[in-house]
């Protein structure tokens, strides 16, 4: 009975993100964008983690979704992942909370505990996120190429990704980024029954090119691990904005 | 008919029998805690060893189907005769003839650290084995595909069933069957440890000389009886700034060309020496501490005397007795031993 009630007590809600890139929407490989220094850049690919997500109710009552189904790879590449499908108590949301990243607790984990997006072989090729010889979550990945004004000169090729949990020793660098949007503005998510609200947000990539930090492909071409991973980390933690929610 | 039922049942019986002792046998051969050994970090509870478990285990660490071109297996550069190194190649081997950066370091004794490779990156034995596997410079596979090849495999869902209970070959339990094999790969079974677990043996004057040597100057980084504290540090080799050893993990300036501290057990099997395997023998080795160790970034204080580099002073004399007390590491019971061999 009680689990009955339970479930019942839940109601569907989706939280999508709509990748952009200076206010376009991203195109792979064909769209052309601009960063902060005025580099004209394409990306080729484009993922990252949202995790430990908690919804706030305009009363204040926090809900947690349950960890172990709290893990999320957005992908460019598959827009159905795109849009997470959670259920949650009914009520007026005014705030979510999630982590951009994977929490350090879970990068060491068992491996019995890292399934699905987590399961180091889910990732094909370049897909890849998972450092094995520093074990962690990469969380964070884009590549592409910088746009030369001749098409005749290759452009430079860019790879950013940024993982590292704070390490298992002694505190190291920490790019969890925990990411709070306030929904009052553009509009409560209202939880009910017999109906499914979509929270839309917008992660405006081209962020982590400028902010705390000035990125520039030209200097920073490869960045994977290392202590420049933080000052991007620092720059995207800003990406993400509430569009609108429909309810 | 009744005769050869009889028959058969008796023979069923004594297969059962042995088949038990035989089990019982492997319990305790596959994984016992020595008696002059502390308790081990493993999480033995999440993956205790089977004799189904260990078996799979070995036939994949012998397995060439773990790298991309189905040729380098685990056991390519972990050869059980130089207690699971690649004796005599500095660096490791790959595909296609690739070389990595580091000199593979033995497996023996695995249960009892939690810090794997030259720099510490990989804290739990079950991922370990995926730095290799998908290492482009060693078996240049790529996890996905070797879930596939397994689970496509004639042998191996059946031998999965069989450890595991499991009908889909997963990266837990492909992980788990290599780390039993692994954790069963003990080797205390040294003249060294007979002598302190008192069957027996008694350690030459030579030998018992070089054990005081080995007290005084050695034993506080390669401490007994694991012969290495699991620490890191920095020991005079020459920089090579394409190896940062522990700073690559951690980004710690403190942190900058420290390496694993090995274990000394088997130390003469398993030339050549150091991460990068650059020195060719144990008297070079020696030689090292006593009279090329430089002044280093972040040089181990056990080093230095008022901020000045302090080589170890041994005598001619101590040096050969510490070389003698070495060989008492060497374990041939561990390297002969046919249930760590390739069937």
């Amino acid at each position: 009975m009680q689990s009955t009630d339970a479930v019942k007590s839940l109601a569907p809600i989706n939280i999508q993100f709509q990748n952009m890139a200076n206010e376009l929407p991203i195109t792979l490989n064909t769209g052309k964008y601009t960063n902060a220094s005025g580099e004209s850049f394409s990306i080729s690919l484009l993922q990252y983690f949202v995790s430990n997500i908690e919804l706030i109710s305009a009363d204040g009552k926090v809900y947690t979704v349950p960890q172990d189904s709290s893990y999320f790879l957005i992908k460019q590449a598959n827009p159905q992942t795109q849009t997470i499908q959670l259920n949650v108590p009914e009520g007026r949301y005014a705030k979510i909370k999630f982590v951009l990243g994977i929490d350090s607790v879970r990068n060491t984990k068992p491996l019995s505990k890292r399934t699905g997006v987590l399961d180091p072989s889910s990732y094909e090729g370049a897909e890849n996120m998972y450092w094995s010889w520093n074990s962690g979550y990469i969380f964070f990945k884009m590549e592409g190429n910088k746009i030369t004004e001749n098409p005749s000169v290759a452009g430079k090729k860019f790879r950013y990704h940024i993982g590292l949990f704070g390490g298992m020793d002694k505190p190291t660098l920490n790019n969890i980024k925990i990411i709070e949007l306030d929904l009052t503005k553009k509009g409560l998510a209202k939880v009910r029954w017999g109906s499914q609200p979509t929270i839309v947000c917008t992660a405006d990539v081209a962020k982590m090119f400028t902010g705390n930090s000035t990125i520039t492909i030209d200097q920073f071409g490869t960045v994977m691990g290392g202590p420049t991973s933080a000052l991007i980390a620092n720059n995207y933690h800003q990406m993400f904005k509430h569009k609108t929610t429909i309810n | 008919m009744r005769n050869q039922l009889k028959v058969i049942g008796i023979l069923v019986f004594i297969v059962t029998l042995l088949t038990a002792a035989t089990d019982k046998l492997l319990d305790n051969y596959l994984f016992k805690v020595p008696a002059n050994f502390p308790k081990p970090s493993y999480a033995f509870a999440n993956n205790p060893i089977t004799k189904e478990g260990f078996e799979l285990g070995r036939k994949l660490f012998y397995d060439p189907i773990l790298s991309s071109d189905n040729i380098i297996s685990c056991g390519f550069c972990h050869n059980q005769p130089a207690a699971f190194t690649h004796h005599g190649h500095d660096l490791s081997h790959g595909i296609e003839d690739r070389l990595g950066k580091r000199n593979a370091p033995p497996i023996q004794n695995l249960a009892w650290t939690n810090r794997f490779m030259w720099d510490g990156g990989v804290f739990d034995l079950d991922l370990q084995p995926i730095v290799p596997i998908t290492s482009p410079d060693e078996m240049g596979e790529t996890l996905p595909q070797v879930l596939k090849k397994l689970n496509a495999s004639k042998d191996y869902p059946i031998l999965f069933k069989n450890a595991f209970g499991v009908s889909t070959i997963t990266t837990d339990y492909l992980m788990k069957a290599l780390s039993q094999f692994m954790n069963g790969l003990v080797s205390a079974n040294s003249k060294y440890d007979q002598v302190i677990r008192q069957e027996g043996a008694e350690f030459t004057e030579e030998e018992a000389a070089g054990y005081k040597v080995f007290k005084s100057y050695c034993a506080s980084c390669h401490q007994e009886p694991l012969f290495t504290n699991n620490q890191f540090a920095n020991n005079g080799m020459p920089m090579n700034q394409n190896d940062l050893g522990r700073y690559e993990i951690t980004l710690l300036q403190e942190d900058k060309y420290l390496f694993k501290i090995p274990s000394l057990r088997n130390i003469m099997l398993t030339a050549p020496y150091m991460h990068d395997g650059s020195i060719n023998s144990i008297d070079d080795v020696i030689q090292h501490y006593r009279l090329n160790m430089q002044t280093t970034t972040n040089l181990d204080n056990r080093f230095l005397k008022n901020g000045q580099i302090e080589r170890v002073p041994l005598s001619d004399i101590e040096a050969k007795n510490l070389k003698h007390f070495l060989q008492t590491l060497t374990d041939t019971i561990f390297i002969h031993n046919p249930m760590f061999s390739e069937q």
